[in-house]
């Protein structure tokens, strides 16, 4: 039996050839991965993907098919979720509603035989700023103070890997950002590894050192939010992890560092290292926010050697901090441009014949 | 914020309330009404029947009088049988629960796709009548029946027979009522949610463990509910210790039909009924009490 010490040492999670099928269908596909001890990691992806099996299966409530859990090198594979030193935060947090607060958070430390448990269930509370609820039932709380004891709970057991499951998904928008910066707050001040696992890509970024983009069963791509989201390696994290406009092409040269592309009659150029489509076919992207619309006339300001597009604005969606434009190249494609609202009243109209332009830098390659 | 919150949660009456309330009084009525008539006025006229006193000189022939002594007599002459009542309703209420809650348990959490057959054929003996099930259970516990015949090679029986014994009328009560139990368990336990069983087992709790901690106290509901509809019927019943036991397992249900139905001592018999009613009423208060249910969610 385990006691709460102020130091520990916390190893990594390493998930190896982990596969679970559900009859004929393969929810997670062979998935390794070494998740660093005291990172906040978030797997990201649709629902179905596998993200919420993968996460239960580390939780021990659900028995990989094959492959095996380790916490630093002690393989947990075969323990119960009981015998587990790990704890969930639970989607619908799952709070014990036939116990108040301050039990629902000593749960762990009393099923582990720990006799003096106040001390620890009180700094608990302070630290989720719950101290005054201590004697509620779970009903009496609201959302997010539902979703700070189901934190609470979990954390108090010290566990070498916290899983959070959606932990912020049935929360409205203006408490999930709140939450946000609690959650990563937290995870900073006590250093326990974060696992979270999310559907919305806002959320993984904000929060999360590491993504890990999931499809399918199978881990698509993974690292620092920024780099995956400024260089994605597959069509499917593009587009997943924001928007992007991809282009259909095929490489027809080099010229230096980049290489030149040929689609759709127009010559693109990218960056010869951020592009991860192994043949000549590939997909050229970019993102909205990278791209430039200008009107017809300004076709004198664009800078030589940038990408351009030419098309007709089909439609204008003004959000307060940017607007986002609608264009329709000449080839029947329709574009996504964001444009910053640095200049009040100068934008385009639907109709308008606008050129669309952005630097080659901003630009990476798809296998198609 | 948090403050905020908090000061929130205090008051947490809608709007609407009070006006829904109002409305909630006056679709009480024809139920009140119902209970007036067929409940509250049938009661009084038993607790005034239980306290007439004979005509002098013409049998079977009672007068209105204030006799608070037929009391008296009928507890003298029939302790006995109130103390088996609650002991044979309580001995099998038990027996019901421990037999219940595991086949309720299955049913609402393991069956699946039986559930429905399986709560169907909880209740399907319910569709043959009381007294023909009762009776049958006396050819099933006879002398020579292959039930008592295998008991009695195993010389598990004290009396070598079971027919005619209190074993007899405490197993037909229990059988009798147990869907009572079981449906009531099964409500409860359907309710559950097996997110909180995972929440336990994921903070170290043991199945044991999470039994004790977690589906239990929120089965509570259940259990009582099903104990109270399986004890309150059991306690009042005759037919099981008319036809299973013998004259030495006669429960307060037997005095009261033969006080109004043999002697034609109707006081005796409200006298016996308004107290069995009493003594259970006090029996549940205490223990509706003890359960807390109103603690409960």
């Amino acid at each position: 039996m385990s006691t709460i010490t102020s130091s520990r040492n916390i190893e990594d999670l390493r998930l190896e050839n982990l596969v679970k099928s559900f009859g004929d269908f393969l929810a997670v596909d062979d998935i390794t991965l070494t998740i660093p001890a005291g990172s906040f990691f978030a797997l990201l992806g649709a629902s179905g993907c596998g993200k919420t099996t993968t996460l239960r299966m580390i939780a021990g409530l659900e028995d990989p098919t094959s492959g095996t859990i380790k916490v630093g090198n002690t393989d947990i594979t075969g323990l119960r979720a009981f015998q587990r030193p790990v704890n969930t935060v639970f989607q619908s947090y799952a709070l014990f509603p036939h116990l108040d607060i301050f039990e629902n958070v000593a749960f762990g430390l009393r099923r582990r035989g720990i006799k003096d448990v106040t001390p620890a269930v009180e700094a608990m509370l302070e630290l989720v700023e719950l101290a005054p609820m201590a004697r509620r039932k779970p009903a009496q709380l609201s959302g997010g103070q539902q979703q700070r004891v189901a934190v609470a709970r979990a954390l108090i057991n010290q566990p070498d890997v916290l899983l959070l499951d959606e932990p912020l998904g049935a929360l409205d928008l203006k408490l999930r950002r709140q939450m946000q910066i609690e959650l990563k707050r937290i995870q900073t001040e006590v250093g326990t590894t974060f696992v979270h696992v999310t559907h919305d890509q806002e959320e993984a970024m904000t929060m999360a050192d590491t993504v890990a983009v999931m499809n399918a069963g199978r881990i698509e791509q993974m690292g620092h939010p920024a780099d995956v989201y400024e260089l994605p390696k597959t069509a499917f994290v593009a587009n997943f992890l924001g928007q992007a406009n991809l282009f259909s092409g095929s490489v027809t040269g080099r010229d230096g560092e980049d290489l030149v592309v040929a689609t759709n009659g127009l010559s693109m150029r990218l960056p010869a290292q951020r592009n991860s489509a192994t043949g000549t076919e590939l997909l050229v992207g970019v993102r909205p926010e990278k791209m430039t619309i200008l009107d017809e006339v300004d076709a004198g300001k664009i800078p030589t050697g940038s990408n351009l597009v030419t098309g007709l604005v089909t439609d204008v969606s003004y959000t307060g901090v940017s607007t986002q434009y609608l264009v329709e190249a000449p080839w029947g494609q329709v574009l996504n441009v964001f444009e910053q609202n640095v200049i009040v009243g100068d934008r385009c109209e639907v109709g308008d014949p606008v050129l669309v332009h952005w630097a080659p830098e901003h630009t990476f390659g798809l296998g198609s | 914020m948090v403050v905020g919150v908090a000061a929130k949660g205090g008051t947490s009456i809608a709007p609407g309330a009070q006006r829904r309330s109002r409305t909630g009084y006056f679709l009480l009525l024809p139920g009140m009404a119902w209970l007036g008539i067929f409940f509250a006025i049938p009661i009084a006229t038993l607790f005034m029947t239980s306290l007439q006193a004979p005509v002098e000189g013409a049998s079977g022939q009672y007068a209105p009088a204030f006799q608070v002594s037929n009391y008296a007599d009928a507890i003298i002459e029939y302790w006995p049988q109130f103390l088996r009542s609650f002991l044979y309703a309580g001995i099998a209420t038990l027996l019901a629960l421990v037999i219940a809650y595991p086949l309720a348990y299955f049913i609402a959490v393991k069956a699946g796709r039986w559930r429905t057959l399986m709560l169907v054929l909880v209740i399907a003996p319910s569709f043959a009548s009381f007294l023909l099930r009762t009776y049958a259970w006396r050819t099933i516990l006879a002398d020579e029946s292959p039930v008592t015949t295998f008991l009695n090679a195993l010389h598990v029986l004290p009396d070598d027979r079971i027919l005619n014994t209190s074993i007899a009328v405490i197993a037909g009560l229990t059988y009798n009522f147990l869907p009572f139990m079981v449906l009531p368990l099964y409500a409860a336990l359907e309710r559950l949610d097996p997110r909180l069983i995972e929440a336990s087992n994921d903070l170290y709790a043991n199945p044991i463990t999470t039994f004790r901690k977690v589906t239990w106290p929120l089965s509570l509901p259940g259990v009582v509910a099903g104990t109270l509809l399986t004890f309150i019927p059991a306690a009042g019943d005759y037919i099981n210790a008319e036809l299973l036991g013998s004259t030495q397992d006669r429960m307060i249900g037997n005095a009261i039909q033969t006080n109004f139905i043999d002697f034609r001592d109707y006081p005796i018999a409200s006298a016996l009924s308004f107290m069995l009613m009493a003594a259970i009423l006090v029996l549940v208060f205490a223990y509706i009490r003890r359960a807390g249910t109103e603690d409960l969610v």
